[in-house]
């Protein structure tokens, strides 16, 4: 059973992500982002992570996918529904995606992943909030720091000279 | 038993399923009370909100369409068929799908919108235990949920290929995740001060000490601004810029028609149910009787508390708070866009993130 449902949303993840990128259509490949990061959000929930899969779907779903879809309606011409995406350079960045993809794949075989049988079904939302303002406070204040500095940023630059 | 996933889950065990197939059956039974509940909430207020109308603004109309002969009077159940019949409109209407438009798009953005609304109702509960599925981060899972519709807003816009549509889906997507934050900010507070974000849990700290909208200065503060956002959210007037009729045609629902547009509509009251359900209990107390308004009352006097009567607590301050949405409807004009995003942007988010300082302060001192 679980591993069915494991399995359906992996295939939903990378199908999807596949026509994220292979999509003709910009808009097309923001809606197949949207299936991606709800199955994401699926996997979350598949490691007891409720909370991050709650938080995946917020902050992706809810913000940045409908910020990436405002960007593409606003950048090309806006009222045509063919927004077609073109690719140039195709050498240099498929060797730089081939060069990254090596690279992820030695640090998933290199991680000594932690599986066993033990569970933990407790709420992560306390830990998690323990965690960062104790151990984790310095990341998470730069973090924050460089997010400050984001809107900071985008206020300068959308403001009227 | 603290969800009707989990009772299922056990009056169903005698059926010897395997895990498989009882997930399954219990998926489409709790799946069919929430469609239940949205179609019928949807016609209950169509209703509701003609006869609203009617009083406020003098509309003949809504007055008078009967049922079978039954004509009803000139007074409450005056017009009874109109939600009848706007349904068997709605569902014989043509389909249509406009020449140049994004064909594929158009015909998934009504069904993410309607999962958006339908996911929240997972989570959102009518009384104490009678919730689908009782998640541990109930709050933040509700606010998690609702924030995909906007994304068919925006897909339903663009793919019409309609000037009008556009305009309304990029000023429906601004307002509503401008209006997120104020939201997220105010229940925020709640959540600092009952240390939890289990909507159960919430209610029972406030059986332990008061409502929360008269718990502090600034939790009070907080449920006015949640309020008013929630109508902003939902897009209604003041707040109906997406689809204002006068300039828009309907903003962003404009191609849409039949089925489709049916499903824009049930959606559409889905969401203020949803928004209306958490701030009674966020704010005003959940399934809890309005005795436990100030908690000074001895143990003996709570005889309205009660899983049915529970259930009546948490509709009847749903649909009174629903009643003011529909009030503030027929009574006030449309703001401008400008007006809009000054009242998120310059006076709830600052008056928010200050009432969450204050509200620090106030729980550290008494």
């Amino acid at each position: 059973m679980a591993e069915n449902l494991f399995l359906f949303i992996a295939v939903l993840v990378i199908a999807s992500a596949f026509w994220v990128v292979f999509s003709p259509n910009l808009i097309h490949s923001a809606v197949s982002l949207l299936f991606t990061l709800f199955g994401t959000a699926g996997l979350y929930v598949f490691l007891y992570a409720d909370f991050i899969a709650a938080t995946q779907i917020v902050i992706y779903v809810g913000g940045i996918l409908v910020l990436i879809i405002f960007g593409v309606m606003l950048t090309s011409k806006i009222d045509s529904p063919s927004i077609a995406s073109s690719s140039a350079n195709q050498f240099i960045g498929g060797m730089g995606a081939f060069a990254i993809f090596v690279m992820q794949v030695a640090v998933i075989f290199n991680t000594p992943w932690n599986i066993g049988s033990e569970q933990s079904r407790d709420a992560t939302v306390g830990t998690i909030g323990k965690l960062l303002l104790t151990d984790y406070l310095l990341p998470f204040e730069i973090i924050s720091i460089l997010l400050l500095a984001a809107l900071m940023g985008a206020a300068l630059l959308s403001r009227r000279n | 038993m603290t969800s009707i996933f989990d009772s299922l889950q056990q009056s169903l065990a005698f059926l010897n399923l395997d895990l498989f197939m009882l997930l399954s059956l219990i998926a489409l039974l709790g799946g069919t009370v929430i469609f239940l509940v949205m179609a019928v909430n949807a016609l209950v207020a169509v209703y509701f909100e003609r006869k609203v109308s009617a009083f406020m603004q003098d509309r003949l109309g809504p007055m008078e369409v009967g049922i079978l002969g039954f004509k009803g009077g000139k007074k409450f159940w005056g017009g009874i068929g109109q939600t009848l019949a706007d349904a068997i409109k709605l569902l014989t209407k043509e389909d249509i799908l406009p020449k140049s438009s994004d064909k594929f798009l158009m015909i998934l953005a009504p069904f993410i919108i309607f999962s958006g609304a339908f996911l929240t109702f997972i989570g959102v509960p009518f009384a104490q235990n009678i919730v689908i599925s009782d998640f541990n981060i109930g709050l933040f899972y509700i606010v998690a949920m609702s924030s995909i519709g906007v994304i068919g807003i925006i897909l339903a816009g663009w793919s019409s290929n309609n000037k009008w549509s556009l305009y309304g889906a990029m000023r429906a997507a601004a307002q509503i995740i401008s209006y997120e934050i104020p939201i997220g900010l105010s229940l925020l507070l709640v959540v600092i001060v009952s240390g939890s974000l289990h909507l159960g849990d919430i209610v029972q700290w406030q059986e332990s000490n008061r409502w929360f909208i008269f718990h502090s200065p600034f939790t009070f503060l907080a449920f006015f601004i949640y309020f008013i956002s929630i109508v902003a959210e939902t897009n209604r007037t003041p707040f109906d810029i997406p689809e204002a009729e006068s300039e828009l045609v309907a903003g962003w629902m404009t191609e849409y028609s039949g089925f489709r547009w049916a499903l824009f509509f049930l959606s559409e009251y889905a969401n203020m149910l949803i928004v209306c359900i958490v701030a009674s209990i966020v704010f005003l107390g959940g399934w809890l009787s309005p005795l436990h308004l100030i908690n000074i009352f001895p143990e003996s006097w709570y005889i309205l508390d009660g899983p049915l009567l529970g259930l009546f607590w948490v509709s009847f301050k749903a649909v009174i708070l629903i009643f003011i949405m529909m009030w503030f409807r027929w009574t006030f004009p449309r703001l401008r866009v400008d007006q809009l995003m000054y009242v998120c942007w310059k006076v709830f988010i600052p008056f928010a993130l200050a009432n969450l300082f204050f509200v620090s302060l106030w729980e550290l001192i008494f």
